[in-house]
């Protein structure tokens, strides 16, 4: 068991088997996304209260779902590779985490934009932005950690304890809206009755959701075959595959 | 519903078409920096090999 887990989690075999996934994840992602923003934007009804603003639901809570999404998996494989020392493990951490702020930055800025029309600011101190803006900040901080240590296996050690400590501030993001007295309306999906949605905006939501989901495989994969070539550029398979390129 | 009502987004059209320019700048983005990470990785690749054959053949000479 442990021999298979070693030899399937060599970032060798990760890069052979990693190049086709891309190409599918990829085409799927671009195919639910286009059908899911054509259903979101021209056959979702208008909403009774919001109008047509609640139009950047589609894109603003498929990055929020992806940012703590893509946390959860930074944070894991970071535990992972500080435990059994599994290095593709931290390689899939360190590639998470830029993709990771990019959601947590579109899920900010389309929450903004959102907030503005709606509540009448731009931005408040509210539960749920500050601890999104600090989920914002995690990642910055395991980026900036990451770039800071020369020595790999420390930077990785530093970096996914932060992620580890960081967990924490997910529990908090999604309860955030029940918690605290918050400007930000509550759950309409993910809640165990029936979401309070017309089914003609869920479908473009989910289809949305997954087609993010699809697109964070296929970058993910991409970056950590980057990381992959970089940190084993002293190795043979790495010098071969170069020299063939 | 014609296309000049479509943009116009009953009122909220900066709102709803900034964040779509955004989201789609970001994911852009997304794409095209890994791809240029991995061409200057593996140029620099490239180089050290290209390097240590160079130092190789002078040890030998």
């Amino acid at each position: 068991m442990w021999h298979w887990i070693q030899r399937f989690s060599s970032p060798k075999h990760f890069y052979g088997m990693s190049a086709p996934l891309i190409k599918w994840f990829s085409v799927s992602a671009l195919l639910l996304g286009v059908y899911g923003l054509y259903l979101g934007l021209f056959v979702a009804p208008t909403d009774y209260q919001q109008g047509e603003s609640y139009r950047i639901i589609f894109i603003h809570v498929p990055a929020a779902w992806m940012s703590m999404f893509v946390y959860m998996v930074m944070a894991v494989s970071s535990g992972i590779g500080i435990i059994w020392q599994i290095r593709l493990a931290d390689m899939v951490a360190a590639a998470s985490a830029p993709i990771g702020a990019s959601f947590a930055f579109v899920a900010l800025v389309t929450g903004s934009l959102w907030g503005k029309p709606m509540w009448g600011a731009y931005w408040v101190w509210d539960a749920r932005l500050t601890s999104e803006l600090i989920l914002l900040f995690l990642y910055l901080g395991y980026m900036a950690l990451q770039s800071a240590i020369e020595d790999q296996r420390s930077a990785d050690k530093a970096s996914g304890l932060l992620a580890i400590v960081g967990v924490v501030n997910i529990p908090i993001i999604h309860y955030s809206v029940e918690w605290w007295n918050t400007l930000h309306q509550g759950a309409t999906v993910t809640k165990f009755d029936k979401p309070s949605m017309h089914i003609d905006m869920l479908i473009p939501l989910l289809l949305m959701a997954v087609a993010f989901k699809l697109f964070y495989a296929a970058l993910v994969l991409v970056r950590t075959r980057n990381e992959a070539l970089y940190r084993d550029r002293n190795r043979r398979w790495v010098r071969e595959l170069v020299e063939r390129l | 519903m014609n296309w000049s009502e479509f943009f116009h987004m009953g009122g909220y059209a900066f709102f709803v078409w900034t964040s779509y320019a955004i989201t789609f700048a970001v994911m852009l983005a997304n794409i095209i920096l890994p791809i240029v990470q991995r061409k200057k990785v593996i140029a620099r690749i490239k180089r050290s090999i290209k390097r240590e054959q160079i130092e190789q053949n002078r040890e030998s000479t």
